[in-house]
């Protein structure tokens, strides 16, 4: 089964090792109802190719974009997602629960 | 994360032995920790808990946050016996997340038509566990009745140190078991880890029931202790 996490980072190393820039994001904290237990990754390639899951869907796309900057600068950051809240969160989780993601580059 | 820290991360795995990365997820400062350098880690109690728990987790430290990447080899679950609890057991552990293997040398009981979808050796256990790498994080459940076939998995199991061994059987039947480990030289203190007669005490009946009170006592063991050969928290 291709979903589970760790067959996700295998591929993140072969993504590596092929010479592409990657990064990984992890689920690092979880608050209330979320998606996604902590420990998920997330995987993105320089492309934008991602596989894995870190909120089944809500909050990909902000991840992916964030990698990008992660991929390019190098600097680990973490990403704080919240319920939608268009003061607060660009993009956000429709069930109610918070998220911290960690997004750091494969060297 | 370094390339280097990611493949022996995925080597561990890969070899079924523990191992958890740990992440300063301030400065990006990583390190991996095998599972047995655990005990002599400055973080020896905040690892094996995690490890225990099987989960991956955030934790401080003097005012600093690490994330912890916990990666236990998944339990799996031996049966010995291809028998009628063994046939509601496997769909059972399926849906709570073990791989499950099948062993028995009686063709007859041994069938793909009684065992869909399950890993089913029809072969001896002395001779298939050495390919098997039996180890800590497998729990035995000898399920035959029949010392000749039960006996080689026991002594395997506890030579193991698997999480847990679990024997079907009156007491009576148990007490000889415990005689002839005895003879094989394992100790009390061996032979008390072994749960007989096997499953949790929920009054089942039917092979299903006693299939549900099985499971339930090796998740316990799974879940509830620390695992022998590692730190106590």
């Amino acid at each position: 089964m291709l979903a589970s996490d760790d067959d996700i980072l295998s591929q993140a190393e072969a993504w590596k090792s092929a010479g592409k820039g990657v990064a990984i994001a992890t689920v690092i904290e979880t608050w209330g109802s979320a998606p996604r237990p902590v420990g998920s990754h997330l995987i993105i390639d320089e492309e934008g190719n991602f596989l894995g899951s870190v909120s089944g869907g809500c909050v990909e796309g902000a991840v992916v974009a964030e990698a990008a900057d992660v991929i390019a600068d190098g600097k680990p950051r973490t990403i704080e997602f919240g319920v939608a809240d268009e003061t607060a969160w660009r993009v956000g989780l429709s069930c109610g629960g918070r998220i911290r993601v960690f997004v750091e580059r494969v060297d | 994360m370094r390339l280097e820290l990611l493949q022996s991360l995925n080597e561990e795995r890969a070899a079924r032995r523990a191992a958890i990365l740990v992440t300063d997820t301030q400065s990006g400062e990583q390190r991996l920790v095998k599972g047995a350098d655990i005990a002599g880690d400055a973080l020896a109690n905040e690892l094996g808990a995690a490890l225990r728990m099987g989960k991956s987790r955030s934790i401080e430290v003097d005012g600093r946050s690490y994330f912890l990447t916990v990666q236990a080899p998944p339990a799996r679950i031996i049966c010995i016996g291809a028998v009628h609890i063994s046939q509601a057991l496997a769909p059972m552990a399926k849906l709570a997340d073990f791989d499950l293997t099948i062993i028995d040398p009686r063709t007859a009981f041994a069938t793909p038509e009684r065992f869909p979808d399950v890993q089913l050796l029809a072969q001896w256990p002395q001779d298939v566990l050495p390919d098997l790498a039996i180890d800590r994080y497998m729990g035995v459940c000898l399920l035959t009745h029949d010392p000749k076939i039960d006996d080689p998995a026991l002594i395997a199991a506890l030579r193991a140190d698997c999480f847990y061994i679990g024997a079907l059987g009156s007491r009576k039947t148990h007490a000889k078991r415990v005689e002839r480990m005895m003879a094989e030289g394992f100790s009390e203190a061996d032979l008390a880890r072994i749960h007989a007669p096997i499953g949790l005490d929920i009054g089942s009946v039917s092979p299903a029931e006693i299939a549900v009170s099985v499971l339930g006592e090796i998740i316990a063991a799974l879940r509830k202790k620390p695992l022998r050969t590692e730190p106590k928290a």
